[in-house]
């Protein structure tokens, strides 16, 4: 089959960044993915007539904004006429009330992006933490923006270093300057503490910690006691734009990100060959050599960039004696641990909160996503019970009414209730995951989110769950990680996806990874996307020097 | 109660024992190892090279690599070329970590066209089952099944021959075969660590007596004796083999990177084939060949005069090792320090003071003069000695078949 310069496997979002950039450069590159539809996790699915559902994530919250504008993925899209524009036509749709979390004793909280209106909101359970609310969100962002240089910056190499890894380590040091010492010096304070102490620095309020807490634990079989959650925490504020849980989707649903990153890389004369399964890496020599499909036909090209998981794409693809066994283990010994489900849910009527709470009824129907994590002890014990193999009886939600921003998801009048329930462990103490688990799991769900939707039940027409398992089939999700890789602090910056190769290469010549399991990981930020082509394009002009 | 020793006999010691009047033992992976039989060694050493003496090599770790993968295996973890052995062949062999630093060596013999023993210095179980991902290949530790004998010395080749159906003359350097030894079941290769005439002989552990009483009761018109660990030392220092541990530390077990030493660095560039198949490795030692290794491993000889020189200005004969040293000491050239040698000693044959050095290359060429540290009487003291090539002593008679 015929050559191209570079195949990239996965047409993910990391893995449509990649080709787009390498396109660019003016590469040859063809992508090749096994399912029907780009965009990976990025999913719209028709799963009712008339309910398009994101089944995979549900919300934008950071994708970088380098990558936006250099892939003008924003700029307007193919008109019915197609002419002239060369935007990708993606629209942004953000909600101003961003979370609303009901607590059990009656009434919600409502986090917004004005800081002030959430202080109003914060007033009533303590004004002491309503106060803080605006130094606190001017510190995260600080923070964030200071996570954000490190997030630009390959890891530097610490044994074996060469003068292009001084060279980047005092860019990294000059970047630290201009964002400042002081803040550079206070991540590096927060970084390892648990999500619960430094919410504890602030604030009193369990409504306001639980519902923050959440983020820190988002996709980590860890509790918000554990050190490393308040990274987690930091993770998803890095390209938020300052806004502490910012709430965003995609017009059309979240599927029309890979359609406009398809866009975006085929125009820039990148081939997409979607329904086509990658069966294994060819390497000859210790260089990658191409690919070879599932029906045997081969894509020969000197480079191969896959979004696949790192564990997928070395020990799955590879043939396991190209590779050393010290690097074996470090990549089985990869945590991945899922512990996100999801629950979907066609409804008839809005979600109704309880009468009284009118603002927090009407951020619900602005778009705000409704958190039940009512406090910090609440989604430990959450955490509890996936620690020892089960799933949480009541556990900690992310519901969005994708249909309160895009009415068009649903037949008129009706709504798309989509939920991340944790913790559900993909590896259940007793047995796996089969029917009866999976619709005990739905009940859960609904139940916990009945506790303050009093109608919710009467008001479902059809539910659907995917559990760990069915997300790890799915979207190819390594024991349903949502990551790719567990972000605890052994699995980030220089350990991502292991020691010693944070940098996107491999010990494969040729062969690099672009998906989350690489720096800086997951949350449909795009980054490693833009970080591995950047890294294959400068392996490129050194060649040629 | 005394609490159980944590070290045993090998097979042979039911023999072994009541020969040690010296009650010098050694431990030696876990097994009781005899430094000498007599209450020194020098007879032990003499027997090496001028009659033929065996050696009990049982502790060697052994391992069995059998079914459609072992060759692949094997070529995945040494750095020599598997494809090109022969059924019969053994190869000496080091094998490498990813960064190419030497994890041990040993000796890769090839029973079958799938059929191996690895002989190695330190546990490899666990390395070979890292590398044998994806292959169908059984690995089996045999250490305790098998008992190992080594028959060393340039009569070893005719006492063999008397009580063996196998054409042992007929058996090349570096060769195995399966033959039986006074009716029991062995295999019998050409190799050994004294750079002399020898085999080693490998038997079930249940038949290692009688093997023992079989090649004793036929020795004693060849001189036949046991040798301990200080003989075998002795020779293998004149015959420049490497000792793990003393000469190179394995690289898996160096807590800093400069203990770790790649092939080049050890003079074993001649077993590593880059062109084989991909073993572990072989980027790296591909990268390093392309510019030569900053240090190299050479021979010294240590110059008389200067040494006697240095002892004479305490008022004493110059004072030499009569067993080989394992201690490191520093090596200069111009004034400073070029490397180091990590074995020493006297060759009762070669009547010349000996060393194994890590050298920097550009002060590794043979000839170079160096200065050597001597302790004289508590002071330290430098005597001067020269680069050398190894093997000191390399007679015809270890590789010749007649």
């Amino acid at each position: 089959m015929s050559g191209c310069d570079a195949v990239v496997i996965g047409a993910g979002h990391n893995g449509l960044i990649a080709a787009a950039y390498l396109a660019r450069a003016g590469l040859r590159v063809v992508v090749v993915e096994r399912g029907e539809t780009p965009g990976g996790c990025a999913a719209t699915e028709e799963l009712w007539p008339g309910y398009r559902v994101d089944t995979g994530a549900h919300s934008l919250t950071g994708i970088d904004a380098r990558v936006m504008a250099d892939l003008d993925l924003a700029g307007a899209g193919p008109t019915p006429g197609g002419a002239g524009s060369k935007g990708a036509g993606l629209e942004i749709m953000s909600s101003d009330p961003c979370v609303v979390a009901p607590q059990p004793e009656g009434g919600a909280l409502v986090l917004e992006r004005d800081p002030a209106r959430t202080a109003e909101s914060i007033r009533r359970f303590s004004p002491r933490d309503a106060a803080r609310w605006p130094d606190f969100v001017s510190a995260m962002a600080r923070a964030s923006r200071v996570l954000s240089v490190l997030y630009d910056t390959l890891p530097p190499r610490l044994a074996g270093a060469d003068r292009g890894d001084l060279w980047e380590l005092l860019r990294l040091g000059a970047r630290m300057g201009r964002v400042g010492r002081r803040d550079a010096l206070e991540l590096m304070r927060l970084i390892p503490m648990t999500v619960e102490e430094l919410l504890w620095e602030w604030f009193e309020s369990e409504a306001l910690k639980g519902a923050l807490a959440a983020d820190g634990v988002r996709g980590i079989c860890q509790g918000p006691l554990a050190s490393g959650t308040g990274y987690m925490f930091l993770h998803h504020m890095v390209g938020a734009a300052g806004v502490v849980r910012r709430r965003r989707q995609v017009r059309g649903g979240m599927g029309k990100l890979g359609a406009a990153l398809q866009r975006v890389a085929v125009a820039a004369g990148a081939e997409v060959r979607l329904g086509h399964e990658v069966a294994s890496i060819r390497v000859e020599d210790g260089r990658a050599t191409g690919v070879v499909l599932a029906g045997g036909d081969e894509v020969a090209a000197p480079r191969v960039v896959s979004s696949a998981d790192p564990g997928r794409t070395l020990l799955g693809l590879v043939d396991p004696g190209e590779l050393a066994p010290e690097f074996v283990r470090a990549l089985e010994n990869i945590k991945y641990r899922g512990v996100v489900a999801k629950v979907h849910l066609a409804l008839g009527e809005p979600p109704r909160l309880p009468s009284g709470g009118d603002a927090a009824q009407a951020a619900v129907l602005a778009g705000a996503a409704i958190t039940v994590a009512p406090s910090i002890h609440y989604i430990e014990r959450a955490y509890d019970d996936a620690k020892y193999g089960r799933p949480s009886e009541r556990p900690v939600l992310d519901a969005v009414l994708t249909t309160a921003l895009d009415p068009s998801l649903a037949p008129k009048g009706h709504h798309v209730l989509s939920v991340a329930a944790q913790y559900a462990p993909f590896q259940l103490a007793d047995g796996s995951w089969d029917e009866a688990r999976r619709e005990a799991l739905g009940a859960a769900v609904v139940e916990t989110l009945a506790e303050h939707i009093p109608r919710l039940e009467g008001a479902i027409l059809h539910r659907h769950v995917l559990t760990p398992a069915d997300l790890a089939d799915r979207f190819a999700l390594p024991e349903g990680n949502i990551h790719h890789g567990e972000m605890t602090l052994d699995q980030v910056f220089f350990g991502r996806p292991v020691a010693g190769w944070a940098r996107y290469r491999t010990p494969i010549d040729g062969l690099y990874l672009c998906g989350a399991g690489t720096h800086p990981g997951g949350g449909l930020n795009g980054r490693p996307g833009a970080a591995a082509a950047a890294r294959v394009l400068r392996d490129e002009k050194r060649r040629q020097d | 109660m005394p609490a159980p020793s944590v070290v045993r006999g090998t097979p042979f010691h039911e023999r072994t024992g009541p020969l040690c009047q010296a009650g010098n033992w050694r431990r030696w992976a876990g097994h009781l190892s005899a430094s000498s039989y007599e209450p020194t060694h020098e007879h032990e050493y003499q027997a090496i090279r001028s009659a033929c003496t065996l050696i009990d090599v049982s502790p060697l770790h052994k391992y069995r690599l059998s079914g459609p993968g072992a060759a692949a295996l094997a070529n995945r973890v040494v750095t020599r070329d598997v494809d090109r052995q022969d059924i019969g062949q053994v190869y000496y062999t080091p094998w490498c970590d990813a960064a190419g630093k030497v994890r041990d060596d040993g000796t890769l013999h090839r029973l079958g066209a799938s059929d191996f023993r690895l002989t190695s210095a330190e546990p490899t179980l666990k390395w070979l089952h890292e590398n044998a991902r994806g292959l169908d290949v059984e690995i089996e530790e045999e250490t305790e099944q098998v008992a190992a004998l080594a028959l060393q010395g340039p009569r070893s080749r005719d006492l063999l021959q008397r009580i063996t159906d196998g054409d042992v003359a007929g058996l090349p350097y570096f060769r195995v075969m399966s033959a039986r030894i006074a009716g029991i079941a062995a295999e019998i290769s050409r190799t050994g660590y004294t750079g002399d005439l020898g085999y080693e002989i490998w038997v079930g552990a249940a038949d290692a007596i009688p093997l023992w009483d079989a090649l004793n009761a036929a020795g004693a018109p060849f001189g036949l004796a046991p040798a301990g660990m200080l003989a075998l030392d002795m020779a293998r220092l004149e015959a420049g083999l490497l000792l793990v541990d003393v000469d190179f530390i394995p690289a898996h077990r160096a807590v800093i990177e400069d203990r770790k030493s790649s092939p080049y660095e050890l003079g074993l560039g001649w077993t590593v084939s880059l062109e084989a198949s991909n073993f572990v490795g072989r980027a790296a030692l591909r990268a390093e060949r392309a510019r030569p290794p900053a240090w190299r491993f050479r021979g010294i000889v240590l110059d008389w005069d200067s040494l006697e020189a240095a002892y004479a200005t305490v008022g004493l004969p110059p004072q030499f090792p009569g067993t080989t040293l394992r201690d490191s000491v520093p090596l200069y050239a111009g004034g400073r320090q070029v490397g180091y040698a990590t074995s020493r000693g006297w060759s009762p044959t070669l009547k010349t003071y000996l060393g194994l050095a890590h050298l920097e290359a550009e002060s590794a060429v043979v000839g170079t003069e160096l200065e050597i540290e001597v302790t004289v009487e508590h002071r330290r003291r430098r005597a001067r000695a020269t680069v050398a090539k190894t093997p000191f002593f390399d007679p015809a008679r270890k590789r010749a078949t007649p």
